[in-house]
């Protein structure tokens, strides 16, 4: 319940960010996180909401770690799990309601 | 990063590098021969840290001197019986309660969300504040979002407070917030807690600048670490490192995470809605400060303070058995191991929950049951 799962942003509409994480596009809103956030970045998403955007030198460490646990994801690996449940607080595209 | 870049990077991955793993373990080793004495007991207070720790079987590989005891970093686990009370009578009420997945199973005083919903009452799992937001849009009926979790998730509460929430819409908040805990668990008189290792997820949102007045007041180092193996040894090291220099203070070993700061806005937003106040945590103790409830501003959406929530509803039903036979407190307090309670593995476990411990992905009940007495050293050692 903890973990934040890092995506890239792919478009910004308002508050909402359309993220890829891994191939898969979903939407995170944009309310809590401190800094400007641009097309390109990538966020930590906690519960569909973006709690950080990731230092440019750190991305691909963040990143890596992340795809290992999925890679790793049988259903009963429990971090794994967690991943998958962060990713799923995110949203469907469609268009916006902000 | 396109996919080849990835495959490259986690090849290159410096935290499963088993030649830096392998010198960590060395560093812990000669670290607590140094210190000279057994055990030196180290905290640390994250679910996550626990599953990194069991899954990749690293307690197997620290130093026989070093006990690293896992804290309240449950949030599901320390949410307490009356709190899960509330929402059980709120459901069998006939209103709509939405929570996130693992709290649904955690046992109240008779029930559990899942038993309510047995019996015909509404529940829905959700895993963003926002979804709750768009379930009671489509619903239309009275829904209460039972918040629960640390700061991390008390942050995605407070974004859709103050953004307006739909008339049918109200908060069962049982927030809580990390560091007064730490006080607790610091002065309980039966740990020996020397060190504590802080998680880093929710000292992105609040730093790690947030620790400090805690090492002043109990000369207590804490360092902040993510839940990568390599992240957990390197923050172990530090950690006996301040101990044995007699340096009590707050190192960060998760800079990609975490700033001194931490994220200025997503605090102004938790304080705006929230308001510390003490209240139990389940098994450990009342904590001061320790529970987030909402502010007198935000009554309107407080499920508290718009509904009569009577627990004494709850009186004809019977106890779940075996219940009082349940150690979780003590295991969170550092007092016992998932493996001190008689109930464990047998009348307890993950498909018959007796704990909250049991039920969350993040409980060391649950962690020690999945992963316990198969370590797989090949990924680090
Ligand atoms: S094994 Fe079950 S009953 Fe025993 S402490 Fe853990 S959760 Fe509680």
């Amino acid at each position: 319940m903890c973990l934040g799962v890092p995506g890239k942003v792919v478009e910004i509409n308002g508050n909402v960010a359309t993220v890829d994480f891994w191939g898969v596009r979903r939407q995170v809103l944009l309310d809590v996180v401190d800094e400007p956030v641009a097309v390109g970045d990538y966020i930590l998403n906690h519960v569909g909401f973006a709690i950080r955007r990731i230092p440019e030198s750190e991305i691909g460490e963040t990143l890596a770690l992340f795809e290992e646990l999925l890679k790793a994801a049988d259903q009963e690996d429990l971090m794994a799990g967690d991943v998958r449940a962060e990713i799923a607080g995110t949203r469907e595209p469609r268009d916006d309601r902000a | 990063m396109t996919g080849p870049e990835v495959d490259r990077a986690v090849r290159e991955l410096k935290f499963r590098d088993p030649v830096r793993a392998r010198a960590m373990m060395a560093a812990l080793e000669r670290l607590t021969t140094e210190l000279g004495r057994s055990p030196v007991s180290v905290m640390h207070v994250c679910g996550s840290h626990e599953q990194a720790i069991a899954k990749y079987g690293l307690r197997a590989t620290f130093p026989k001197a070093l006990n690293v005891i896992m804290g309240p970093g449950c949030p599901v686990c320390i949410t307490d019986t009356p709190e899960v009370d509330e929402g059980v009578v709120l459901a069998r009420q006939g209103v709509h309660i939405a929570t996130y997945g693992d709290m649904v199973r955690v046992p109240g005083t008779s029930m559990s969300l899942a038993d309510a919903q047995a019996e015909g009452a509404k529940v829905h799992i959700l895993y963003s504040a926002s979804q709750a937001v768009e379930l009671a849009e489509r619903l239309k009926e009275p829904v209460v979002f039972f918040a629960t979790g640390f700061e991390t998730t008390a942050v995605a509460t407070a974004a859709i407070v103050l953004k307006g929430l739909p008339e049918n819409l109200s908060i069962l908040s049982a927030h809580k917030y990390i560091p007064p805990v730490m006080e607790i668990v610091a002065e309980m008189p039966e740990t020996r807690v020397e060190g504590f290792l802080a998680a880093g997820h929710a000292a992105t949102i609040t730093g790690w600048g947030v620790f400090e007045p805690f090492v002043e007041r109990h000369h207590l180092p804490v360092v902040v670490a993510g839940f990568e193996p390599l992240d957990i040894l390197a923050g172990l090291v530090k950690l006996l490192e301040l101990i044995r220099d007699r340096t009590p203070q707050v190192a960060n070993m998760y800079p990609r995470c975490v700033s001194r700061e931490g994220n200025l806005r997503a605090q102004e937003q938790l304080w705006k809605v929230f308001q510390p106040t003490g209240g139990r945590w389940r098994g450990i103790a009342h904590v001061p400060n320790g529970n987030l409830r909402l502010r007198d501003e935000f009554a309107h959406v407080d499920a508290r303070r718009r509904f009569t929530i009577d627990l004494t509803t709850l009186w004809d039903c019977a106890p779940p058995a075996l219940a009082h036979a349940c150690i979780c407190g003590d295991i969170m307090s550092g007092l016992s191991s998932p493996t001190d309670c008689t109930l464990f593995g047998k009348d307890c476990t993950p498909e018959r929950p007796v704990g909250a411990c049991m039920v969350s992905s993040e409980g060391s009940c649950k962690i020690w049951h999945q992963y316990g007495g198969h370590p797989d050293l090949g990924g680090i050692a």
